[in-house]
């Protein structure tokens, strides 16, 4: 079963119907999707610009990341579930959607990013905590983040357009191959 | 002149045609409008949680609020920029929605308390002796912003 079908099979669920058609839980599952995000991300670009040494320069790396991560984990859960409930509604049509895949692949970068900052930078960073401006991984690695949520949050607003759907042809060659779009074999 | 002749007047701007004759600078100028909110947010947050007793509870509350300010004024000034021409596009929907009139009463009200009230109170360290009035501050505060996030999700939905 290619996952194409299986999100087909996914959209033809009961619970992804009622979704999809409902009147009112698409739009509050949509505003919690938006809200949490706001929270998340302005929490994300207070840790960044601290990381670059652009703000709360007093205040230890460490002591910002520890007492502003749980809020920020918090926001980041209710996005993702919200975000699931989202695509579970309409599976198809949004793995098919051009800003949707630019939307993931920049989610799995911003993953990276955490994970090598994690893993790499945050040790060095903590050795020196008080520094008003930490060192240059560490700034490179806010500054990737920056970018990358900001690209993230952008894409994810265009999602909502149908501009280079597949079931709005034509397209060019190259927004089918992109979206996995076959207009002579049906959407 | 009354307020629909007046609204009927932003929607004729030429500004306001140029975003409706285009495909995508509604979409382009909105979601700058997003990370506008979500700058405001996060600079609004850094200092409500500190108010409320969380996040970076340790540190004097004058200290975060003037390193948050910029960034509020920065948030706040990206979301009018962009605020301004989205709403001007689409004046005469505005008009009859309820959620936009919910968004400009709370937005007039978070400003007012924000730059008054909030902004006077949180020069001081008084919150630090008195933090019921730091947590009510907050509250106020963050439930005027909810208002003005509500209304603004919503007014795409009416």
């Amino acid at each position: 079963m290619s996952l194409l079908a299986f999100f087909g099979w996914l959209g033809d669920t009961p619970w992804s119907v009622d979704l999809h058609e409902s009147q009112y839980a698409y739009a509050i599952i949509e505003s919690i999707h938006v809200w949490t995000m706001a929270v998340f991300f302005g929490l994300v670009v207070m840790f960044d610009l601290r990381l670059l040494g652009v703000i709360m320069r007093k205040v230890p790396v460490s002591e910002v990341l520890e007492r502003l991560l749980p809020w920020t984990i918090a926001g980041f859960v209710l996005m993702v579930i919200t975000g699931l409930l989202l695509f579970y509604a309409i599976p198809v049509r949004s793995f098919q959607n051009l800003f949707f895949r630019g939307k993931m692949i920049l989610m799995v970068l911003a993953g990276l990013n955490v994970w090598l900052f994690h893993s790499r930078v945050y040790l060095r960073v903590v050795a020196r905590d008080g520094d008003g401006v930490p060192p240059r991984a560490a700034r490179i690695a806010g500054a990737c983040s920056l970018v990358l949520w900001i690209g993230i949050v952008m894409s994810g607003r265009m999602i909502a357009y149908n501009w280079f759907d597949c079931d709005r042809q034509p397209q060019t060659a190259m927004i089918n191959f992109l979206t996995s779009c076959f207009p002579e074999a049906g959407p | 002149m009354s307020s629909l002749e007046l609204f009927q007047w932003f929607y004729a701007t030429p500004i306001a045609e140029t975003i409706r004759n285009s495909t995508w600078l509604f979409p382009v100028i909105e979601a700058f409008h997003l990370l506008g909110l979500g700058l405001t947010v996060g600079s609004v947050l850094l200092v409500e949680l500190r108010l409320l007793g969380v996040g970076l509870s340790r540190q004097p509350v004058a200290q975060l609020a003037a390193s948050a300010e910029p960034l509020l004024i920065g948030g706040l000034t990206l979301s009018f920029l962009t605020g301004i021409p989205l709403f001007l596009s689409e004046s005469i929907k505005a008009y009859y929605s309820f959620a936009f009139w919910i968004k400009m009463i709370s937005l007039f009200l978070a400003l007012l308390f924000t730059f008054t009230i909030r902004r006077r109170l949180t020069r001081t360290d008084l919150t630090a002796e008195r933090p019921r009035l730091g947590r009510a501050m907050a509250i106020v505060s963050l439930s005027l912003w909810f208002g003005v996030a509500w209304g603004g999700r919503w007014i795409g939905f009416s």
